[in-house]
């Protein structure tokens, strides 16, 4: 990336924060239930600009189902989520018109899918995939819309030659970071992930993570990151909510529960990872 | 009215089927650019004949009304022979091959070169209604799509036809948005045509007979064709003109006229093509000579110059 668009983005990032200490997100008996147990249950946090929140727990445990509750993308049953929005004002999502939903998910957020071929078009090449997002805001300049794709591909560490090949001839690292990509280009506060490094090999992960955790850095980037790792959880997240059948069990500082536990099911969690 | 054939309503289909066609279109026209569904009836012909247009024709046609149909421009092509006699039979109106003379013109795959005037209804057949049906195959998405103008996925398209062959290479269906709100594919008539389509004094209805779709765009509504500042919207050229008129600026057909490789471009739309052609003859007679006409022909419907 950048540094032009590097500055811009943390200046509009900072300003946002600056003026307000108001958390970004603030979510509030959060309840989308398939079943009993089944889904997540009066679920309770803030988000501030700039926080990586990790949200951890077995399989099952309810984590996409919060995720994509928050996400704008999941109706729940009960609840709130108010959203801090870039212009001042604070909103429920869920109360604002689907239009406005959607445009946010378009622009003021970003989502990245554990499959690639959730969040990518597979059969569009990498340039289009990245600038999708340009173009629907309005963006109607084809040479500014490339470079645009070209800086991006070099952020996320992407070979520019490859900006005309389709994803699919991508390995599953490089579609992980051209999604990361194809959030990122405008200029998103708050991104949402879902087991981004699962399915990689644990090299190709680890760089992902390095990227994930520079990024996240530079772009002062608000993120809800869901994880069944808790190493992923430790290099990443500022703070960590356990979840079990579909109820938070545990949130705080993430060395804290990590090296801490105090629920009996984080214990066991933190044990199981400790004890290979 | 002699040649209409008895046992069939007028135009074929029943009154109420027609009403429910006509007070779709309505709504159409009312919204630019809206997909309307309606509840299709069988034709008796196949779907790739144009019975989406067919149906539409059969809503809107009345016994003073004079019929043309083209089928890539041309008068005398089977699709459009068949459908005209169609229509001749069920309805006994009056046809013409004149672009100037017909208040109504079904149409597939060009828009006539002379100009079309108020008054004048065309029908347009179409394939595939929704331009956004290439990326999204979810219905319920497309229309939520359209609804809340998200077709930053159209100029996707664009963007790769440029990436890929350095120019936007989309030449037919090429996409347009109508009255600043609805993205609508044009049917596939050549991009050529769709300046056509904007401001027309005529009322343009497109007709989907295996989606059950139609739309409209009413007379004097702004259409412009999607593309991107840098890139901006072209139409075809030649650098040849027609062999038969000689007009160096109508859409031209290759025509292949020998197994040696030689070919000759002539006009898709006969009758405009054929009116120029009478008029040089005339022209001629006159003794202005034929080069000189060539060069010159004007006429006053006519945008050839
Ligand atoms: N659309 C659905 N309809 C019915 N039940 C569902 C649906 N989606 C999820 N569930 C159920 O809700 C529970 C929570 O699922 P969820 O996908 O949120 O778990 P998870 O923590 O993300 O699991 P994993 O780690 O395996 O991805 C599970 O029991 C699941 O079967
Ligand atoms: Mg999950
Ligand atoms: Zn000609």
């Amino acid at each position: 990336m950048n540094n032009a668009m590097m500055d811009a983005v943390q200046a509009a990032n900072r300003d946002s924060s600056m003026q307000a200490e108001q958390p970004l997100l603030t979510v509030d008996g959060l309840t989308k239930l398939y079943a009993p147990g089944k889904g997540c249950m009066d679920v309770n946090f803030n988000l501030y600009p700039g926080e990586v929140l990790g949200i951890v727990g077995e399989s099952g445990s309810g984590k996409t189902t919060l995720l994509e509750t928050l996400s704008a993308r999941l109706q729940p049953d009960r609840g709130s989520i108010l959203y801090h929005q870039k212009e001042g004002a604070v909103a429920d999502i869920y109360e604002m018109t689907e239009s406005r939903r959607r445009q946010l998910l378009r622009s003021d957020w970003g989502v990245v899918h554990q499959h690639p071929r959730d969040g990518l078009r597979m059969n569009v090449s990498a340039g289009a995939n990245i600038g999708e997002r340009l173009m629907a805001v309005g963006n109607r300049h084809y040479g500014d819309i490339r470079k645009v794709g070209l800086e991006w591909l070099k952020a996320v560490e992407i070979d520019e030659n490859r900006i005309d090949d389709q994803p699919r001839t991508f390995s599953g690292g490089m579609q992980q970071r051209l999604q990361i990509a194809r959030n990122l280009v405008t200029n998103p506060r708050l991104i949402f992930m879902d087991e981004p490094t699962g399915g990689l090999d644990v090299s190709v992960q680890a760089r992902l993570l390095d990227l994930l955790r520079n990024l996240v850095m530079e772009l002062q980037l608000s993120v809800i990151i869901v994880t069944h790792d808790l190493a992923v959880a430790r290099l990443l997240a500022d703070r960590l909510m356990v979840m079990r059948r579909g109820k938070v069990v545990e949130q705080g500082l993430t060395d804290q529960i990590l090296d801490d536990p105090q629920h009996p099911y984080t214990q066991l969690l933190v044990s199981s990872v400790l004890t290979p | 009215m002699s040649e209409r054939v008895q046992g069939y309503n007028f135009a074929y289909l029943d009154e109420q089927t027609k009403r429910m066609i006509r007070r779709g279109l309505l709504k159409a026209i009312a919204i630019p650019g809206y997909q309307v569904p309606f509840g299709g009836r069988e034709m008796p012909l196949p779907y790739g004949w144009g019975t989406g247009g067919i149906q539409l024709t059969a809503a809107v046609i009345g016994d003073d009304d004079t019929l043309k149909v083209i089928d890539q421009g041309a008068d005398d092509t089977t699709n459009a022979v068949s459908i005209r006699r169609f229509f001749v039979k069920t309805t006994g109106v009056g046809t013409t091959e004149k672009t100037t003379e017909a208040t109504l013109i079904q149409t597939r795959h060009r828009v006539p070169e002379v100009a079309l005037k108020e008054g004048q209804t065309i029908v347009y057949q179409v394939p595939i209604p929704d331009p956004l049906r290439f990326i999204e195959p979810s219905e319920t998405e497309t229309r939520k799509m359209h609804a809340l103008q998200e077709y930053g996925v159209m100029h996707v398209k664009l963007y790769e036809d440029i990436a890929r062959y350095g120019h936007i290479a989309t030449t037919y269906a090429y996409p347009v948005k109508v009255n600043g709100h609805y993205v609508m594919d044009p049917s596939p008539i050549p991009k050529f045509d769709n300046p056509k389509l904007s401001e027309s004094p005529a009322l343009q209805i497109f007709g989907a007979g295996r989606e059950k779709r139609l739309y409209a765009v009413p007379p004097y509504t702004r259409v412009e064709s999607l593309d991107f500042e840098d890139y901006p919207f072209e139409i075809q050229q030649w650098d040849e003109q027609c062999d038969i008129c000689g007009c160096d600026n109508s859409f031209l057909d290759e025509v292949i006229t020998d197994d040696q490789g030689g070919r000759v471009y002539v006009c898709s739309d006969t009758d405009y093509c054929h009116s120029r052609s009478e008029d040089m003859v005339s022209n001629e007679s006159a003794g202005i000579k034929k080069t000189v006409a060539l060069e010159q022909t004007k006429t006053p419907e006519m945008t050839c110059e």
